[in-house]
């Protein structure tokens, strides 16, 4: 075993270690902090095939930025979470059982699989050739041009969730007092205080 | 070359301008106040672009290096989404404005999700049919949850993003497998690929592919969501849903089955045929027990997904046609139900309860004759317009070979019957208690009796829409 | 697959590093400090007496509506790297095709800033 499938390993035992713990650990928290181990373990995965672009975004948008949003919504909610875990200890047998059958369909499947005749397993990547593209490049050639229709649209729909959000979530509340800069500019420090002349006995 | 590719996509190009200039319009025009106008303007804009493209396109032309497809199916069903989509707005606004629902956005998002149908259904390639499936479901998420104070409303919304998401998920492994196998994205390179006997990775994705376009066309067993969608989203959104979106997702279906997989009908006929059956018997049947009308109306679609989906699996051009015919048919008979639901309501509350409906026919004869005609017409009983609509599919099903199919069919129509025909005698003969007191406003009055009148008169010919659909099925099927 | 490694050997080595040296610290903990908890050593210590409630309180919603808006122009920046990665070759079209995703994405901007989304109240 070299130290390329030695690599390979270690990153698949973790990724799978990682993910079942976002699952089964008691703290939310905790689960959170599994899934971003897990995330950053495939992105080592994705190195290992070659795929430097994909790995880096993994780390950018999954672990710089959905990660913090769960983290974010975990500490939103208002679940007791033990409550939750204990209800879902009493789904575990069923759930294992349902395990151990779809194991075992692919215990069958993988036993009964045969490789058709001229089929050629896709050979692990050997790192760019010497001169060609590197892969960010190799997908900007692609993306915007080629694909111009694809690109416009994930404009729209980042858009879509945008308004979306906005629309879902944002309340104003009328109780604050909020800065208001070009006011605050063009305030009139004459107009600012008036004094009244009150005639004593009289009032306003 | 981009300015020919640019032609082509005209139409959604013009909604997303249009969608971007009212956004920053409204929001820097004050609060709301060009809600009202916005929408007239966004279903005149949805009407003008399905008459440009249902009189000026011809001809069959590929966009973008194929992966866009401009023929006469996806004019048909782009128009047919235009203009129901058009309708739904035009029918809802009295309703929006009533319940203080109407926010500058909806419109906005609606033709965001319009412009995501129009380029499903002209799909060419996996990647553009996801975008567009991606627009869409996004849109449509957000205006589900629009009534956000309400937790049935919110509750539609997050139930519906998260097995659309879940369906998404099925539809992109789908999507990869057959990626994988066939090594192209492109219809016309999977069709190659599949040849006349698909390998058994082809057929997984074929299969995943069909799994997630049934959570999108809501048919069974693949539904859960739509009844408590339907009833907790605001009524007009839930107009909206029972109507565009089944047509653009029945037409995406339609297209990755004959663009894609047309080569290997035998394996998907199979599904389809599953799915119809199971969709017509379980809509039939879960909606026998409905005290709620848009629940009821929720388990009829899924009844009538599952006929439109017995025309599909007939796998032949006959079916894609009946397909459409009926879809066509569909979307009007539901326009005009829901133009009459919207308006339902006692002192001043919406309600949605089916006993209310009791005795509505001597307080207003004219409306109840066009609900008797409309809920005939759904029930598919001769000679209304419903019923050329089952005929024409159950007989592209027997056509096909399928009569176990097609026998299914007239079985379950039997069963669906009984709901429908209760809400007439509801109407008819219940004993009247509480009843409603709203008033109708002209447009969804319009609505509804045009539509009750269409059931009638399209007997005559079906107002020439066999042939378009004849035509855009040919296109379709080679 | 070993040319690729060799690449990134230098990142390797850190990873192999920083992983052993942090399993050394907490399993030195482990094995060697002394501990012999009883409750009162074990709960949490505040000023003296028992707490109120649980150390986690809720978040306001405000956090999440921010970092879905961080999450949407992150995204946006991701577009941006192949795009610069390729700009030397690319055409006219990849230049205005994201020129234009900007100006959707800008068209987004100026509605949640006129929203008010942007505020903190």
């Amino acid at each position: 075993m070299g130290i390329a499938d030695f690599t390979f390993y270690v990153f698949a035992l973790v990724v799978i270690a990682a993910g079942f713990f976002t699952v089964v650990s008691r703290n939310p928290v905790h689960s959170v902090l599994w899934l971003i181990l897990a995330f950053l373990t495939s992105a080592g995965l994705f190195v290992l095939m070659g795929a430097e672009f994909v790995a880096m975004l993994l780390i950018i948008v999954y672990v710089g930025a959905v990660a913090v949003l769960f983290l974010f919504v975990v500490m939103m909610l208002d679940v007791d979470f033990a409550e939750l875990k204990a209800e879902m200890a009493r789904y575990v047998p069923l759930a294992g059982l349902i395990g151990l059958v779809l194991l075992m369909q692919l215990g069958l499947a993988y036993g009964t699989w045969v490789t058709g005749e001229g089929v050629e397993l896709l050979d692990a990547p050997q790192g760019t050739p010497e001169g060609a593209a590197h892969n960010t490049a190799a997908l900007g050639a692609l993306i915007y041009d080629r694909y111009w229709l694809l690109f416009q649209m994930a404009g729209l729909i980042l858009l879509v969730a945008m308004v979306g959000a906005i629309l879902l979530t944002l309340r104003h509340r009328t109780d604050i007092k909020r800065q208001d800069v070009l006011a605050q500019l063009y305030r009139d420090p004459k107009k600012a205080m008036e004094l009244k002349d009150v005639k004593s006995g009289q009032g306003l | 070359m981009i300015s020919t590719d640019l032609s082509i996509i005209a139409p959604e190009i013009l909604l997303a301008v249009f969608a971007m200039a009212g956004l920053v319009g409204a929001v820097y025009s004050g609060r709301d106040a060009l809600s009202q106008l916005l929408t007239w303007a966004a279903a005149l804009l949805f009407v003008a672009a399905a008459l440009y493209i249902g009189l000026t396109g011809e001809g069959t032309h590929t966009a973008f290096g194929g992966i866009f497809v401009d023929d006469a199916f996806s004019r048909f069903a782009k128009v047919a989404v235009l203009l129901s989509a058009a309708a739904v707005l035009i029918i809802s606004q009295d309703y929006l404005s009533r319940s203080d629902l109407l926010r500058f956005e909806y419109p906005i998002l609606v033709t965001l999700a319009v412009i995501g149908m129009m380029v499903m259904v002209s799909a060419g390639d996996l990647m553009t049919l996801y975008m567009g499936l991606e627009l869409q479901s996004l849109a449509l998420y957000v205006v589900a949850a629009l009534r956000r104070d309400n937790a049935r409303s919110t509750e539609a919304g997050l139930k519906y993003f998260v097995l659309g998401a879940l369906s998404s998920g099925l539809l992109l492994y789908g999507a990869s497998l057959t990626y994988g196998y066939a090594g192209t994205t492109e219809f016309a390179g999977i069709i190659e690929a599949a040849g006349a006997d698909a390998s058994i990775g082809l057929i997984f994705g074929l299969v995943f592919l069909c799994a997630g376009f049934a959570f999108k066309v809501s048919a069974a067993p693949f539904h859960m969501w739509t009844p408590d969608v339907y009833e907790g989203s605001p009524t007009p959104v839930t107009a909206l849903f029972a109507t565009a979106p089944k047509v653009a997702a029945m037409a995406l279906f339609a297209r990755v089955v004959h663009d894609a997989f047309g080569g290997v009908v035998g394996d998907w006929q199979q599904i389809l045929a599953f799915l119809a059956v199971v969709s017509m018997f379980l809509g039939a049947i879960a909606a026998i027990g409905q005290r709620d009308i848009k629940r009821l109306m929720a388990y009829s679609s899924i009844s009538h997904m599952g006929y439109a989906l017995m025309g599909l699996s007939a796998g032949t051009a006959q079916g894609v046609e009946s397909m459409l015919v009926y879809m066509a048919i569909y979307v009007v008979m539901n326009i005009g139900t829901f133009a009459f639901i919207l308006s339902m309501s006692r002192d001043g509350r919406h309600v949605t309860e089916i006993d209310a409906l009791n005795g509505f026919a001597t307080k207003e004869p004219l409306k109840a004759l066009a609900i008797l005609c409309l809920m005939f017409s759904l029930a598919g009983v001769p000679p209304l317009l419903g019923f050329f609509g089952k005929y024409a599919v159950l007989l592209a099903a027997v056509d096909a070979g399928l009569g176990w199919l097609a026998v299914a069919g007239v079985v379950a129509s039997v069963i669906g019957a009984f709901y429908y025909l209760r809400i007439v005698y509801y109407m008819y003969f219940g004993e009247e208690t509480e009843g409603l007191d709203g008033r109708m406003t002209t447009l969804p009055w319009l609505g509804l009796v045009a539509s009750a009148v269409i059931m009638l008169v399209g007997i005559v010919n079906l107002f020439g829409i066999e042939g378009l659909a004849e035509a855009a099925a040919a296109t379709l099927v080679r | 697959m070993d040319v690729l490694l060799s690449e990134y050997a230098p990142i390797l080595i850190f990873l192999a590093l920083a992983i052993g040296l942090g399993l050394v610290l907490i399993l030195a903990a482990v094995v060697i400090a002394v501990r012999n908890p009883d409750p009162e050593k074990v709960s949490a210590y505040e000023c003296g007496f028992n707490a109120f409630d649980d150390a986690r309180m809720k978040f306001d919603v405000r956090f999440y509506l921010v970092s879905i808006l961080f999450i949407i122009f992150d995204l946006e920046v991701a577009f941006l790297f192949p795009w610069a990665v390729a700009f030397p070759e690319g055409s006219m079209v990849a230049f205005w095709s994201m020129m234009i995703f900007l100006g959707v994405l800008t068209v987004g901007f100026a509605y949640e800033w006129k929203k008010g989304a942007l505020e903190w109240e």
